[in-house]
């Protein structure tokens, strides 16, 4: 028998039963279409956790009182918190970085009739650096202004947008908490990162914070950046040394701060997102073991309807090899035509959600090539037990089927 | 080993008869065991020579198309030697028996079993597709086995779209385009009327005149078992009568 013809053969018996044929593919074709799917869209998460983190600023540590770990209960142990000194002593101790403070606070912000709860934070000129980003036009803060904690802001556009609705922000006075602050610079849109509207803040001297709005010196935050790529490991520890003696600690159990590295954050959200591209895969592949079973279940009825047609073949001449191979070859076709069909739609699918999500779209050809095979990989598994079913037919009994 | 020397012609008995084709040596066919035995073949001995047509005809339930079953190696016997072509069918493995009815044997039935929803040229074209012929000339071949039961032109057609005596020309043309020796007819005018039944009868006559193959043929019919030259008459799984038509009707 030539493979031509079988092919023939397998193709013409799925189309006499298109619908059938369909019916019996959905299962592969869910299933392919999902793993490839949710196998896409995970590798697209993680691309686009790291490309926030990125852009939150590259090699950057957060310096923070209080313990990495949580303690019993969850209540974060109480630690005395930094001050402007503290800042000062890493950019003069630790080598190669750039350091800037920061202190949030909520107060209620006043432009003209609108009023919102807006984060302002207290830094100096080198957050548009470490933070990684920058003005868009006016200017920085002057050492004047930093020195005197002087009431001037530089606001996001998300504030232009919303609460000048357009008009020109440069110049203007709004009010933030009981403070009247004059605008000297917008930044640039960043957009949103880790569900924040990163572009929705208020920068001003941090002196201006912590006397006009907090009340007290400290300083919440301590970002630095570390100015040579690669060196952010030297430079925490640096930073856990320098801390730890000035805040008279001995052992690193005691450290009463932490210093997180944005890396280890991007590391720890892609593993995270990994293990549910993971997790969400498994279950996709289930699906797709249900689909095999659809096949086998169809392919055993199918041989059950065409015992009689079996016979005829059989009578005729096929050997046991011919009626194994033209059920085999049927159920390898119909998986593979879903796997290939679930293949466009997990793609498609995964096309459309990236694109509404803005959303990296990326194009895993081992995925793709993993998801097909295994589609063959099915129609042979689960359609060996039928074929073989049918090819051990006894001739006589096959031809008596009613 | 070719399969004309494997099933070749080995036959002591030939002088000047033709050389046998069948030949059962005490056959039985057994079902069932204890006291639900039932002997569908009882001690069956038999030979057919090449060119014969033969008849086999018995009340139902006597062993006639059981033996016909043997004949075709569609079934195995329960005890016995069958000696096709010299070659003992006994010792031959399931894909042997499908090879030696691929080359040797073409099988009409009384429901002329042609594959549904598959056009008449396509169900003749079957055999040859496991024979691996190359599709022009499987095509070909097709044809002309349907031109010569003269359904020239129905080609296309589908089983559902053709008449009872036209599907069984269609069932002839497929049992004989591989050009085998010997044609096994089971009942081949059971489901047809009586006109019909006449020309399917003239058909197969004269394809035998033309081609010289032997003929086997299940029939209830006395009519029908005319048409052969030897009647074997079966009661109860046994061979009770061998002759021609006249002697073994009358």
């Amino acid at each position: 028998m030539r493979w031509l013809d079988i092919f023939v053969m397998a193709f013409q018996a799925i189309v006499r039963n298109k619908l059938r044929s369909f019916l019996t593919t959905l299962g592969i074709i869910i299933g392919v279409g999902s793993v490839v799917a949710m196998v896409h869209l995970g590798q697209s998460a993680t691309r686009s956790v790291t490309d926030e983190i990125a852009s939150i600023g590259s090699n950057l540590l957060f310096v923070m009182p209080g313990t990495a770990q949580r303690g019993p209960g969850g209540v974060r142990t109480s630690a005395e918190p930094f001050d402007l000194e503290d800042v000062e002593a890493i950019a003069q101790e630790v080598p190669e970085v750039l350091v800037a403070p920061a202190i949030t606070v909520n107060p209620t912000v006043v432009i003209g009739n609108a009023n919102e709860t807006i984060p302002v934070v207290g830094t100096d000129n080198n957050y548009f650096v470490v933070r990684n980003h920058g003005i868009a036009y006016g200017r920085a803060f002057d050492p004047d202004e930093l020195n005197a904690g002087s009431a001037v802001c530089i606001i996001g556009t998300t504030l232009i947008d919303e609460m000048y609705l357009g008009q020109e922000p440069l110049g203007t006075t709004l009010r933030v908490g009981r403070t009247a602050c004059r605008v000297i610079a917008v930044l640039e849109e960043k957009g949103q990162s880790m569900g924040q509207d990163r572009d929705k803040t208020i920068l001003m001297p941090v002196k201006a914070v912590q006397r006009r709005l907090l009340g007290s010196l400290d300083v919440q935050t301590i970002f630095v950046s570390a100015l040579i790529d690669g060196s952010t490991g030297r430079v925490q520890k640096d930073i856990e040394s320098l801390l730890r003696q000035r805040r008279h600690i001995t052992s690193p159990e005691d450290d009463d701060f932490y210093v997180r590295d944005t890396q280890d954050i991007a590391n720890a959200l892609a593993s995270t997102t990994n293990t549910m591209t993971i997790l969400l895969g498994a279950i996709a592949a289930v699906s797709l073991l249900v689909g095999g079973i659809g096949i086998m279940n169809i392919m055993l009825v199918s041989v059950t309807e065409r015992t009689r047609e079996i016979g005829i073949r059989l009578a005729i001449g096929a050997r046991t090899r011919d009626v194994l191979t033209q059920f085999l070859v049927e159920s390898i076709a119909l998986s593979t035509l879903g796997g290939i069909i679930g293949l466009l739609l997990g793609i498609g699918g995964t096309w459309l959600v990236t694109s509404r999500l803005d959303m990296p779209f990326l194009l895993a050809p081992g995925v793709m090539l993993l998801g097909f095979f295994f589609s063959v990989a099915i129609g042979v598994i689960f359609g060996f037990f039928p074929a073989r079913k049918a090819a051990r037919l006894n001739p006589i009994d096959a031809l008596r089927h009613e | 080993m070719s399969n004309s020397a494997r099933f070749g012609n080995h036959d002591p008995d030939a002088r000047d008869l033709p050389p046998a084709v069948i030949r059962m040596r005490n056959i039985f066919k057994i079902y069932g065991s204890g006291s639900a035995e039932v002997r569908a073949l009882d001690g069956v001995d038999l030979t057919i020579r090449e060119g014969e047509f033969v008849a086999i005809m018995g009340p139902s339930g006597s062993g006639k198309s059981t033996c016909m079953n043997m004949i075709g190696c569609l079934d195995v016997p329960s005890a016995g030697e069958y000696l096709f072509r010299g070659v003992n069918v006994g010792g031959l493995d399931r894909d042997e028996l499908a090879l030696l009815r691929r080359h040797f044997m073409g099988f009409i039935f009384q429901s002329f079993n042609l594959l549904p929803r598959v056009t008449a040229l396509a169900n003749v074209e079957l055999p040859l597709i496991y024979d691996g012929v190359r599709r022009s000339e499987r095509k070909a071949r097709a044809r002309e086995a349907l031109r010569i039961v003269g359904l020239s032109g129905r080609e296309p057609a589908t089983p559902n779209q053709l008449s009872g005596g036209q599907q069984q020309r269609v069932a002839i043309a497929r049992a004989l385009v591989t050009e085998p020796p010997v044609l096994l007819a089971d009942e081949p005018t059971g489901n047809l009327d009586t006109g019909m039944a006449d020309s399917i009868m003239v058909q197969l006559a004269q394809i035998r005149a033309e081609r010289g193959i032997t003929i086997v043929m299940v029939t209830h019919e006395p009519d029908i078992a005319r048409y052969a030259d030897r009647v074997l008459y079966f009661v109860d799984g046994k061979l009770v009568k061998d002759g021609t038509p006249d002697e073994v009707l009358s």
